[in-house]
């Protein structure tokens, strides 16, 4: 392929980058309470982002309407999330160590739960012509080509749904509640002295951080039009792109909550971009992806220290002078 | 106020650590009382305080405070009824929150947390007048965060947010310990005006002989794990660090002074 061709290619797939790096972002928004608020690395996510899909996904077949299909999966996230957190402040098991063991659980729950929870099932089509869900690629193209009204079209619904989103999370952690969970994850001594259960917020933590996953990933079964059991392996390590490429591009200008929220969900977007970037303009085997994306959030992992020793250095300099 | 009946703890019982920090401790504290606590490294002071704030369980007696048994109440349960300041200046508040959201988070100490506003404008003007009694000028710096403030600043707001809602109890650990002894005075004096203020009952431990002499109306001296001294009212206002230490030696069955009394 020429370059040009590349370009054309690249131009055409960037809506469906955008939708992609939407329902990404409201995985890494649930990522975020987990791992910049509370301060605990939640590996449950990639299961319970899987999760997500499995349960909508059986809910659908079952008959069950698209809205009532994603509250289920919401449900059925917090009850995986539930897990990990009892694991963890109950069993006492180091929160990394619990999180692995849910979503190893979480393999064999899928499974079941895609199959209905009568048998084990791999995967499951969920197609947008039978179920007519909320979000699917297809309506990409349905809406311009006029098919569809403009309010169908995924980045749309997106859009919308990611700022209610981030509305609903910005006005819980300005309430009394919200804010001893933040307490919590900035200094969890601070919290018991002035009186917080820190068990219970943990607990909230990881139940509402898991749901959102978890209706992340029914958003993306929908949108793909299946479900299969990988899906979501390596979530977390997509999760932490979006909250740190975020973190790093907007951190300077975003300061409010809500703000920063947003940069979450830009930096999803930004992640989708560059990884189009790579597979269609420098025309990367797609077998490379998982090497490249680690690469990706590596680096941005790095820039932050990088950054802060050099700050320290400049420091160091001129006590010297 | 505060009673502690026959108190032992133990720390890693069993193994070559073992190390016995609390042998049986009687104390009782009435309503009003400012006590000072000294002692020499490993002498139990840390572990008495920490076993009234609940931070971890004893082995064995009863901790009471205002009649209550609170032996078997969690660290977070107690806090409804005791005010705390750490000797790290970084241990007492959330350094990402603002100054205003750790007073708003210490005022609803001992409440439900629901889902009613983390902080209201009502209560904002309330922090400014509080804030205002440290005389640090934070009062202009409300939305600050406090991991910008030094560590005089955080303990000085520490000690405000032990105290916003004025506690049964406030346990103070050595909370001038790290800072500097210009900026220590200042944390002392402002820790002075707000114990006067509500009466506060107070427990002070502390390593400098001199200040336990001039704060507070009752002082201990603990020695491995036991009070040795307890002195209070005139006797305690004319105490100098040479009966002291005679105290002490008397105390201990040691004739030579514990260098880290004196010099810590």
């Amino acid at each position: 392929m020429s370059f040009l061709d590349n370009l054309g290619a690249f131009v055409g797939s960037i809506p469906g980058n955008i939708s992609q790096g939407l329902i990404w972002g409201i995985m890494a928004i649930g990522l975020y309470i987990t791992y910049k608020i509370l301060d605990i690395a939640d590996l449950t996510v990639d299961g319970s982002f899987c999760t997500g899909g499995a349960v909508c996904a059986a809910m659908l077949v079952g008959g069950c309407p698209v809205w009532l299909s994603l509250l289920g999966a919401f449900a059925g996230g917090m009850v995986a999330g539930l897990v990990t957190a009892l694991l963890h402040t109950k069993c006492k098991i180091p929160a990394i160590l619990a999180g692995i063991l849910t979503q190893m659980a979480l393999w064999t729950v899928n499974m079941l739960a895609m199959g209905g929870f009568r048998e084990m099932k791999n995967n499951v089509a969920i197609s947008a012509d039978k179920y007519d869900p909320l979000v699917a690629k297809i309506f990409e193209d349905d809406v311009a080509m006029g098919f569809k009204p403009f309010y169908r079209h995924p980045v749309f619904v997106l859009v919308v749904l990611s700022v209610v989103l981030i509305a609903i999370l910005y006005w819980f952690f300005g309430t009394e509640r919200g804010c001893s969970i933040r307490a919590t994850g900035a200094n969890e001594h601070m919290a018991r002295a002035q009186g917080i259960n820190t068990q219970v917020n943990k607990i909230i933590g990881l139940v509402l951080s898991n749901g959102l996953v978890a209706l992340a990933g029914a958003l993306l079964a929908q949108y793909n039009g299946t479900v299969d059991i990988n899906l979501g392996k390596g979530a977390i390590v997509i999760g932490l792109a979006a909250v740190i490429i975020g973190e790093v591009t907007f951190g300077k200008l975003f300061k409010n909550f809500a703000l920063k929220l947003t940069a979450v969900s830009l930096g999803a977007i930004l992640y989708y971009i560059i990884i189009q970037v790579v597979i269609t303009l420098i025309d990367v085997d797609t077998q490379y992806m998982k090497l490249f994306s680690a690469l990706v959030v590596a680096v941005f992992l790095t820039l932050p220290a990088l950054s802060a020793g050099k700050k320290h250095k400049g420091k160091k300099v001129a006590g010297h002078a | 106020m505060l009673k502690l009946e026959n108190v032992t703890k133990t720390f890693h019982p069993g193994t070559v650590n073992e190390k016995v920090a609390l042998r049986g401790l009687n104390f009782h504290l009435k309503p009003g009382e400012f006590v000072t606590v000294i002692g020499g490294n490993g002498a139990g002071k840390s572990t008495m305080l920490n076993s009234v704030a609940g931070v971890f369980g004893i082995d064995s007696g009863k901790i009471l405070i205002d009649g209550v048994d609170v032996s078997h109440l969690k660290e977070h349960q107690r806090a409804k009824v005791i005010g705390r300041v750490f000797q790290d200046p970084m241990m007492g508040t959330a350094a990402t929150m603002q100054i205003e959201e750790n007073l708003a988070l210490a005022l609803r100490r001992g409440k439900v947390r629901g889902l009613g506003r983390g902080i209201t404008a009502k209560e904002r003007e309330f922090f400014r007048e509080q804030l205002k009694i440290l005389d640090l000028g934070l009062e202009d710096r409300m939305t600050a965060k406090v991991g910008l403030l030094s560590g005089g600043q955080r303990q000085a707001l520490t000690l405000l947010m032990a105290t916003l809602k004025a506690p049964k109890l406030l346990l103070l650990d050595e909370h001038t310990a790290a800072l500097d002894p210009k900026t220590a005075a200042k944390v002392l004096e402002a820790t002075e005006k707000i114990v006067a203020r509500s009466n506060l009952t107070t427990v002070m431990i502390t390593h400098n002989m001199r200040d336990a002499i001039a704060h507070g109306n009752r002082l201990i001296m603990m020695y491995d794990g036991r009070i040795v001294v307890d002195v209070s009212g005139e006797e305690k206002k004319n105490l100098t660090v040479e009966q002291l230490l005679g105290l002490f030696s008397k105390a201990s069955g040691s004739t030579e002074a514990d260098d880290k009394l004196l010099l810590g």
